[in-house]
């Protein structure tokens, strides 16, 4: 493999940024959205050809480019697995729906938030990629800035509080982790995460290793009780942003977990096991009662995500095929699903501006596809069967019940709230009276968000019945991640031991 | 053959659903009822097969979710017990299709009511047909899915709607037991096929668990989740109240929907899982004490509701209580029976009612009606079929399984048993009651309806009544001719094969002959008794129901179930969200989380204004890199 097919997946999308950066006519709007678009797709197309190569019967990393960068420090090193492939095709399909979307809900300087969106594409596909710390440290750092950027210039009225409280929170858990990077480099001589997954870490560094990291994942996440940033974030951003947020920059974090919590500290995972297990179990049931309770759609939407978050979470750290499996699908089905029901929730507020559930109601009679298309996201949603959120729900519960009876009943619970919360919005927004008059007025989705939504309602309900395809990248990286976490455990237990 | 008794409802459901507009109103119709009734025609071949070459397969349609050692299909599980089961479900959904042409013909939305009709029988048919526990889990959500559309689908109607969550999150509920259950059974077999289930069983029975502290035995611990499951969608006591309520959908669904089938999804769980409920003991009691718990307070409900509908539905809830003990006592093949029977007549009153309530132009209250039975003749005498089968009168279908009910109970020989016994003759008498206070209240006496003249009233068309015709042959001579099959003591009929398994085989003594006639006689004297309560002297109804104002309000109340849980979950959930919002998050976590930060670095920052700045960010930098250095320190250390 000598094409670096991922550095191409990686750059393209800058390019595309760079490119709208010097054309400088903005009375051109349709070019300049052409070119976006045009960019994402290719990407997208790339990714799929990315996934067709793709090896899913191992679980070393492939399509590996190793440059050295910082002589004997830092390499450019990329690869994927079977994990992290899902996780770029989440970016690049979302991205170019994202940028369709655009049209609506941004009114001023377009150009500069297609640029922002299109760096975005590049960096979370970097995450997504890096098998270097350093790397990996600066592409989920640097998601930061256009996030920060979304929110504060196209946001709502809030938006420089919301903004202010995202960086805040974002920057805390960064700082931490940065630190972390660095004291592994100087015990282990190296930040290459194959490497280091060879060499495993010393056991007494472990503990506050891992809490470093974990403070970093815990916000982005986002996890009880840092989740306040998230409702805010949301409430404020655009609709593209929401989308963004909510589809792919919360599962850096699920990601992190698995690939460096796990990987590089099995011995501080298994310690903290009680502690995450308690933190998702409050977000599930905490999170759901907040929800059921809001009048703002977009802020339930977001309360409903730090639930679906705690379901990953808990999924990941059962350390059991069922869970770990079950939290990446988890993860795959969320990032559709959410990222639909923020672009449902944009539709209605491009047409009357109000994001709370009391100006609405009665919505099926004057918009019946919306309805239609709003119904199977709140199914999916709810975790019913035959949706991809039914799949990954389930094997995480599944997983979780292996490890701890208890936690998975609890997380059950979960389940029935999360029904109540999402029909009783849907009942509120889609059905009843239409007393509003304002309501009258309003138009069925136009051909691009009927495009957009159909685009994300079809994997939701393929994957229900057919996750398949999804299970089958997954499985093998896996199984290995389990064996390797159960080994490395294992001598560090002997190597406490030998200690004393 | 199966594939496309399967796949045709819902290709039917598909083509109306998606593409009712294009094909018009009546296209969808005759589409949706000519490929369900097909659908019912393969089914009766099915049964036919089974019944007399013990036909029995398994179809492997597809794999769906594999991931480790949970290894699940798609597929197609034929034997006595779902034979059964299609044949219900596809009979009954045939005749409501067509039934619902007539009904719904006044309805704007009809080809999406089609639709919905389609994709429930589609959903009814992966639940009995389902090899795994998972499968049956999808049909399990899948019919309490269009239940709640179904439910709703006059979606203007705030009660409708109402009734609609209300039905889908009490069977949430119960459908946390049913998902524990599979988790366990996961857990404990690493697998969740029904086969490799059952045979692993005798291994585990000694087996026990550990939950909070108190040793369980697994196998108790699986049947009571399986259960909870069951007592959700069978609208057993506790998990009832979406039921009644759930009469706010139109009546062609209360018919399929909530009398024939989806309701004996419970029952026919328990059934299906005879293998391992067989082993718990405890379970079984349970079943039996719930069941006739159910049974018995459904019919005091009953006595006093005033909406026709309702009376049927708490009617139903107590017959579903019925089978459920036939179940508990062991009696898996009678609760089948009654199941089977009862299909045909409830969803023959469902229909009359509907036809009745098409010809009071939506009245539903029977204190609105009365002295109709000349005017509405052919659903007057179907409605007294379908009582009368209902009631259990002598050689109709219902005599024929609810008296084995009583009988297999007494036959237990246990006190529980003795005691579900006394409590079936009991309901049995109630169940005379209410039915025919319904029939006279409807039909005789004086009219009582101040919107509507006498003389406008009409009897429903042909394709409303046709389909009740087809019904009330089933309610007349089902038990008749299928007692033999299913309840049969020879040992030359094993009708159910390997589908059913009793551990001990059930009692082939004969009962005393006065508990055979006991029911038949109190059955058949309630009718007179009945006639002069409500006909005759309708004093004696309203003093008792003055004299006893507590106890009459208790059942008017329906014994105060919606109250009490408006008040503690409903109204508690909201004040916990509520708290947790405005308190914890707001005026705890970001108090002292960002806002605090940000408010103390601005406090500081005003201090220390002269040679600084001002800007929050650098603050915010300052202090974490401090904070980081520490850690460095920690950590390096």
């Amino acid at each position: 493999m000598n094409f670096p097919i991922l550095s191409s997946l990686i750059l393209l999308p800058s390019i595309g940024a760079l490119f709208l950066l010097f054309s400088k006519d903005n009375e051109k709007l349709n070019a300049i959205k052409y070119v976006a678009i045009f960019t994402s797709f290719v990407n997208f197309l790339i990714s799929i050809y990315l996934w067709f190569l793709f090896d899913p019967s191992t679980s070393e990393f492939q399509f590996v480019e190793d440059k050295q960068w910082l002589k004997e420090f830092v390499n450019y090193k990329v690869g994927i697995d079977g994990i992290s492939i899902l996780f770029v095709l989440l970016t690049t399909f979302i991205t170019p729906l994202c940028i369709i979307c655009v049209n609506n809900t941004v009114e001023v300087r377009l150009r500069d938030f297609l640029i922002a969106i299109l760096t975005m594409e590049s960096i979370m596909i970097g995450v997504f990629c890096s098998l270097d710390l350093v790397i990996f440290y600066l592409f989920f750092e640097a998601g930061l800035i256009p996030m920060f950027l979304i929110i504060g210039i196209w946001g709502g009225d809030r938006r420089v509080y919301s903004a202010f409280k995202f960086f805040l929170y974002t920057l805390l858990g960064s700082v931490l982790m940065l630190v972390a990077i660095i004291s592994i480099y100087l015990i282990s001589g190296t930040t290459d995460i194959v490497k280091l997954f060879e060499l495993g870490i010393d056991a007494k560094y472990q503990n506050l290793l891992w809490l470093a990291f974990f403070s970093s994942f815990a916000v982005k996440t986002p996890m009880w009780p840092v989740h306040t940033w998230l409702p805010d974030a949301h409430v404020e951003a655009p609709t593209a942003g929401s989308v963004l947020l909510a589809a792919i920059l919360l599962k850096m974090a699920g990601y992190g977990f698995l690939r460096f919590s796990l990987g590089l500290f099995p011995l501080a995972s298994e310690f903290f096991t009680p502690l995450i297990y308690i933190l998702s179990l409050v977000a599930i049931i905490y999170t759901s009662f907040v929800a059921l309770m809001q009048e703002d759609m977009k802020k339930l939407i977001a309360y409903s995500s730090v639930a679906h978050m705690g379901y990953v979470t808990l999924g990941i750290f059962t350390i059991t095929q069922q869970g770990l499996e079950g939290s990446i699908i988890q993860m795959i089905s969320h990032g559709l699903v959410s990222a639909a029901l923020f672009l449902c929730v944009g539709v209605v507020y491009d047409r009357i501006h109000s994001r709370l559930i009391s100006t609405y109601g009665g919505l099926v009679s004057v918009m019946p596809n919306y309805a239609v298309l709003f119904m199977i996201f709140t199914l999916a949603a709810i975790g019913l069967p035959g949706t991809s959120g039914f799949i990954g729900e389930f094997l995480i519960l599944m997983g979780a019940f292996k490890d701890n009876f208890l936690v998975a009943v609890i997380a059950s619970l979960g389940v029935i709230l999360g029904a109540a919360y999402m029909l009783w919005l849907y009942r509120r927004v889609i059905f009843g009276k239409l007393v509003n008059k304002e309501l009258l007025k309003i138009s069925d989705l136009h051909n691009s968000e009927k495009f957009i939504l159909w685009c994300l309602a079809i994997p939701v309900v393929f994957f229900g019945f057919y996750p398949e395809p999804l299970i089958n990248s997954i499985e093998v990286s896996i199984k290995d991640l389990i064996e390797m976490y159960s080994f490395n455990l294992k001598m560090n237990i002997i190597e406490v031991q030998n200690n004393g | 053959m199966e594939i496309a008794l399967l796949f045709l409802p819902l290709l039917a459901s598909i083509t109306s659903g998606f593409f009712g507009k294009f094909i018009g109103d009546r296209n969808s119709e005759l589409i949706t009822s000519l490929f369900v009734s097909i659908s019912a025609i393969l089914s009766l071949i099915i049964f036919y097969d089974v019944i007399i070459n013990r036909y029995e397969n398994n179809i492997l349609i597809a794999t769906w979710i594999n991931s480790g050692t949970l290894n699940v299909n798609w597929s197609i599980k034929i034997d006595a017990l779902s034979s059964v089961m299609l044949v219900v479900v596809t009979l009954i959904s045939a005749i409501v299709h067509i039934y619902s042409i007539g009904y719904m013909s006044h309805d704007p939305h009809k080809p999406r009511f089609m639709a919905y009709l389609s994709l429930f029988t589609f959903s009814m048919l992966t639940l009995v047909t389902a090899d795994n526990f998972l499968q049956l889990f999808f049909g399990w959500e899948g019919v309490g899915l269009c239940s709640y559309f179904l439910i709703g689908f006059w979606f203007k109607k705030e009660t409708a709607n109402a009734a609609a969550i209300k039905a889908f999150l009490v069977n949430r509920v119960g459908d946390f037991g049913f998902a524990l259950g599979i988790f366990l059974i996961f857990y404990l077999f690493g697998t969740v096929n029904y086969e490799e289930v059952f045979q692993q069983i005798p291994q585990i029975i000694n087996k026990e668990i550990i939950f909070l502290g108190i040793a369980i035995k697994s196998i108790d611990l699986i049947c009571i989740l399986l259960f909870i499951g069951a007592m959700g969608k069978s609208a057993q006591i506790f998990l009832h109240t979406w039921l009644p309520d759930a009469m706010e959908g139109p009546t062609p669904v209360s018919a399929l929907i909530h009398a024939a089938t989806m309701v004996t999804a419970g029952v026919f769980l328990v059934v299906r899982c005879s293998p391992i409920f067989e082993y718990s003991t405890l379970a079984l009691n349970l079943i039996t004490v719930i069941g006739m718990t159910t049974a018995f307070f459904a019919a005091t409900v009953a006595l006093v509701q005033t909406d026709i509908k309702k009376i049927i539905a708490y009617s139903t809830c107590s017959q579903l209580g019925y089978m459920f003990f036939a179940a508990g006592v062991g009696a898996y093949n009678v609760a089948m029976f009654h199941l089977f029977t009862h299909a045909f007549f409830k969803a023959l009153l469902f229909l009359g009612s509907g036809s009745v309530i098409h010809s009071f132009n939506n009245e539903q209250n029977i204190n609105n009606m009365g002295a109709v039975y000349k005017k509405l003749p052919y659903t007057y005498v179907l409605m007294i079929i379908g009582t009368l089968a209902l009631t259990g009168f002598p050689f109709l279908s219902g005599f024929y399984s609810k008296d084995a009910i009583i009988e297999f109970a007494y036959l237990k020989g246990n006190t529980s048993g003795y005691f579900a016994a006394g409590i079936g003759i009991f309901t049995a008498f109630l169940t005379s009651i209410y039915s025919w206070r319904l029939i006279f209240k409807t039909f005789h006496g004086s009219y009582n309806n101040q919107k509507l003249k006498i003389e406008d009233l009409h009897e429903s068309p042909i394709i409303i009544l046709l389909p009740l015709i087809v019904l009330s042959i089933g309610a007349v001579f089902a038990g008749f001719f299928f007692k033999d099959l299913f309840i049969s003591f020879s040992s030359s009929n094993d009708f159910w094969g390997q589908s059913i398994k009793f551990l001990t085989p059930l009692s082939k003594e004969h009962p005393p002959a006065w508990i055979v006639l006991i029911t038949p006689i109190i059955v058949v004297l309630s009718i007179p008794l009945s006639y002069y309560l409500f006909v005759k002297n309708k004093d004696v109804p309203n003093f008792l129901a003055d004299s006893n104002k507590p106890l009459y309000q208790f059942l008017i109340k329906k014994w105060y179930f919606d109250e009490l849980y408006d008040l503690v979950f409903i109204r508690s959930s909201k004040r916990i969200g509520v708290f947790f919002w405005k308190f914890v998050d707001i005026k705890i976590i970001d108090k002292f989380g960002p806002d605090g930060i940000s408010s103390l670095i601005k406090n500081l920052s005003l201090k220390a204004n002269k040679f600084q700045s001002g800007y929050i960010y650098q603050y915010a930098f300052m202090m974490l890199l401090g904070f980081s250095a520490l850690l460095t320190f920690l950590i390096l250390k």
